[in-house]
């Protein structure tokens, strides 16, 4: 093998020359690697994204101060999983976390900046003086223009949607009557008195552009178009020009002191009002003891349930005289192989009230269809047998696995001393294999914790909870309630407080993995420092 | 009783154990029997299946490999191309930085494959958020990784690759002694000859074993393909076959069978072939709950 050629007395030299080589191709791929996330960030910050920019600029320093350092080295090893991990996975929940220290969501999904621009795009027709007179043209297409005439004597021509012409800039516009008005524009037709009284779509055109706008206040008035409403940075106040109302930003909204609000609310820093509002808001305490209920009884129940059953028939088909026993196997393992979003569907299938297999069979032997959907018992009942169906298999692997490996004498012993089979399974198979498999038991208890997509694709957390203030069902666990908060459609979105909710899960889930760490071989693994 | 032999009284257990086996199995295969009995049934609905159909008929498969409204073998195609590039690139990143945890010493060592672990417990439906919104930049910027795009998601795919497969993978580094490596490194092997020429021949079992494992995962993937793809004919088959479900599903169960069937079939093979392998990589640590 090539480790002999090292042996060789010129070994050390070439591995000189192959160091200075290397520190060569790490500059030369520093550079690149610098190039492109400096033109990266630098495009993105172009494109307004500010916080992309700033993460890319992290990851750049990261990923210079790693290739550079010395004692960095062992991180040269994962640097691209690194980066990608920064990205989608830490970066993405770093954001949940902020996220659910705000307001963010329908109604709050401006920022501060992007919602005062907004409501500064809206105009005003001010009462008071007439600054213009008007007459209005149409032509074919229905489209309209004005010939406007103010107190200086000065007059312009506009369309809507392009900037006032002055009368000498103007093209196509005929001959002037004893008024200085034309009497035709090109195309276009004068509007007689009765034309523009039973005209019902002049008033609400905008004329000239945004800067200069210009719209039409009664038969013979029109007026420049005024900002309705101005923001005065130093007392963080936004005033409506024309009512001279006052709104002051409360909790991301525009609100006066009578309570009126605007629209384009915008997301804002909240403190810890969405915990507290999940926690004291009577709306929430109703459904929710509910749900964390069902939901750790969901965990627990799945967690015994395909643990027993796995371990029952690996333990009794861990028995190599009986025939047959790999076909066996075979067999019972074809759940595991197929992919349970396609096999959550097909029960979800053979579970409807009405045309499913299992009501239909069910009928035809002892004449009754139970209500799978509809009553909430029934329901959770099919989702542990749904899941039963998903998970042992898991088991039946690992536990035939981890009972071949207990020491035959152990039994030996055991018989001789009088012990039945009974005694044997439990004195001696079971606290072995528990302590092989217990934190893949935790594991499960936790993969089922958060198993969203059984409860959704299955049931979608139904049968709804009669009277609850929020979209709450029988079924929900915390993970599929939160998607009601920040997905489901029909309803407000609130990003904030399903990112709240999201935190206490991971808590509990983070607790539960942590306390495993303590039992586990894995922590001894790790633990092992040399 | 007690007049029995001891070799009856075998046969009579085997005997117990077969008939439970049966019932067993009943309980396993059923919603599989079920499904390809609804796909070769031509009447395609939830109410008109059977057991054992009326008269059989491939028009099911035939619908779905012939209508332009289902490019299913484009589905089928698009599932087999994310995953497999997904997974050659993931168990190279999880390899290496096994490596290093196995074989290097350095502060944070501990604390990072904690956090790994860590991360991967944290409820990421919320987190979709970021994640949709990142893409959607990153793609006015380059368009080639943004919406819509294999290239964008299977980036998103590999931010997963530092996860509970490096536990696996460093747990079997963990296995070959050391000692081998500190001989090579006497003889002035730098860590990468070691790595290259010593230690991945001796890990190519456990290579297979991770790479399937990543496979069947994203392969089985629906969420994230859901959120970053937009056209039908990017779709992966896992969310190709969603669509079927939503409208009137229970109308349109015969294509779903069909494409369920021919959609698991891969899998089900790789399982079934390589079933000793699979479980030896699964006692080493929780995959698949």
């Amino acid at each position: 093998m090539t480790v002999q050629a090292l042996k060789q007395p010129g070994a050390p030299q070439s591995n000189q020359s192959a160091t200075l080589l290397n520190v060569f191709l790490r500059l030369v791929l520093l550079l690149a690697i610098d190039g492109f996330l400096i033109w990266f960030a630098l495009s993105a910050f172009g494109e307004g994204y500010t916080s992309l920019g700033i993460v890319i600029a992290f990851i750049g320093a990261g990923v210079n101060y790693i290739i550079l350092v010395r004692d960095m080295y062992p991180l040269r090893w994962m640097l691209i999983g690194l980066i990608l991990m920064v990205m989608f996975a830490i970066w993405p929940i770093l954001l949940t976390i902020f996220v659910a220290f705000t307001n963010y969501g329908d109604g709050h999904l401006l920022t501060k900046v992007q919602s005062i621009e907004l409501l500064q795009q809206e105009r005003y027709l001010p009462e008071g003086d007439a600054a213009y007179s008007w007459t209005g043209y149409r032509n074919e297409a229905g489209e309209y223009a004005l010939w406007l005439q103010n107190e200086a004597g000065e007059s312009y021509l506009a369309y809507p949607g392009t900037s006032l012409i002055p009368a000498s800039e103007a093209e196509g516009v005929g001959e002037l009557d004893e008024n200085g008005i034309p009497v035709t524009i090109s195309g276009y037709e004068r509007l007689n008195a009765l034309q523009v009284a039973s005209d019902q779509t002049i008033p609400s055109i905008q004329f000239g552009s945004e800067l200069d706008g210009v719209q039409i206040r009664s038969a013979r008035e029109a007026a420049q178009l005024q900002l309705r409403y101005v923001y005065d940075e130093a007392t963080d106040v936004i005033t409506n020009q024309e009512t001279n109302t006052e709104y002051s930003p409360v909790e991301g909204v525009w609100t006066s002191s009578t309570g009126e609000v605007l629209p384009f609310g915008f997301r804002e820093i909240v403190g810890a009002s969405n915990f507290t509002r999940f926690f004291e808001s009577p709306a929430f305490r109703g459904p929710l003891l509910r749900i964390i209920t069902w939901n750790f009884a969901f965990a627990f129940l799945s967690v015994f349930t395909t643990f027993s059953l796995g371990l029952a028939i690996a333990y009794i088909y861990n028995d190599r005289t009986l025939p047959g026993r790999k076909i066996i196997q075979s067999f019972l393992l074809i759940p595991y192989t197929i992919p349970s979003l396609i096999t959550i569907i097909i029960w979800r299938g053979m579970f409807n009230n009405q045309v499913g297999v299992i009501n239909r069979t069910l009928d035809t032997m002892f004449g009754i269809a139970p209500e799978w959907t509809v009553d909430p018992s029934l329901a959770k009942l099919a989702i542990i047998i749904v899941n039963l169906w998903l998970g042992y298999p898991y088991f039946m692997l690992i536990c035939s696995g981890a009972l071949q490996a207990i020491p035959e004498d152990l039994y030996e012993a055991a018989r001789v001393d009088g012990a039945n089979a009974w005694q044997r399974f439990y004195k001696i198979t079971l606290p072995l294999l528990l302590v092989a498999v217990g934190p893949l038991l935790v594991a499960s208890f936790v993969y089922n914790f958060n198993n969203f997509n059984l409860i959704f694709l299955f049931i979608e957390g139904g049968p709804p909870i009669a009277n609850s203030a929020t979209r709450a069902g029988h079924t929900d666990i915390l993970i599929s309630y939160v998607y009601n908060f920040a997905f489901a459609s029909g309803r407000a979105k609130e990003y904030g407080l399903g990112s709240a909710i999201t935190i206490i899960i991971f808590l509990i889930v983070a607790v539960i993995t942590l306390f495993q760490f303590r039992y586990t071989k894995m922590w001894e693994e790790v633990g092992e420092g040399v | 009783m007690s007049s029995l032999t001891i070799k009856q009284r075998k046969n009579l257990g085997h005997l117990a154990r077969w008939l439970m086996a049966i019932v067993l199995i009943i309980f396993a295969i059923f919603p599989v029997v079920w499904v390809i009995s609804a796909s070769i049934n031509p009447s395609n609905t939830l109410a008109s299946a059977k057991l054992i159909p009326d008269n059989f008929g491939w028009d099911n498969y035939r619908l779905l490999f012939e209508s332009p409204q289902f490019p299913f073998a484009r589905w089928l195609w698009n599932s087999v191309k994310i995953s497999s590039i997904t997974t050659v690139l993931s168990v190279s990143i999880t390899t290496l930085a096994a490596y290093a945890f196995s074989r290097l010493r350095f502060t944070g060592r501990q604390t990072m494959l904690k956090g790994i672990l860590l991360i991967q417990v944290f409820p990421g439906l919320l987190a979709m958020i970021a994640i949709f919104t990142l893409v959607t930049q990153f793609g006015s910027i380059v368009p080639a990784l943004g919406l819509d795009t294999h290239a964008g998601l299977i980036m998103v795919y590999l931010g997963g690759a530092m996860g509970v497969n490096i536990w696996l993978m460093k747990g079997f580094f963990d296995t070959i002694p050391r000692a081998i490596d500190e001989s090579a490194m006497v003889d002035g092997a730098t860590h990468w000859q070691i790595f290259s020429q010593l230690l991945l021949p001796l890990m190519r079992p456990i290579l297979v074993v991770i790479g399937i494992l990543s496979f069947i995962g994203t392969y089985g993937d629906f969420i994230l393909a859901r959120i970053l793809l937009k056209s039908t004919e990017q779709y992966p088959l896992m969310v190709g076959l969603f669509i079927f479900t939503s409208g009137e599903f229970s109308q349109k169960w015969g294509p779903f069978a069909a494409g369920a069937l021919i959609g698991a079939l891969p899998i089900m093979i790789i399982y079934l072939l390589l079933q000793d392998q699979i479980v030896g990589g699964l006692t080493q640590g929780a995959v698949k709950g």
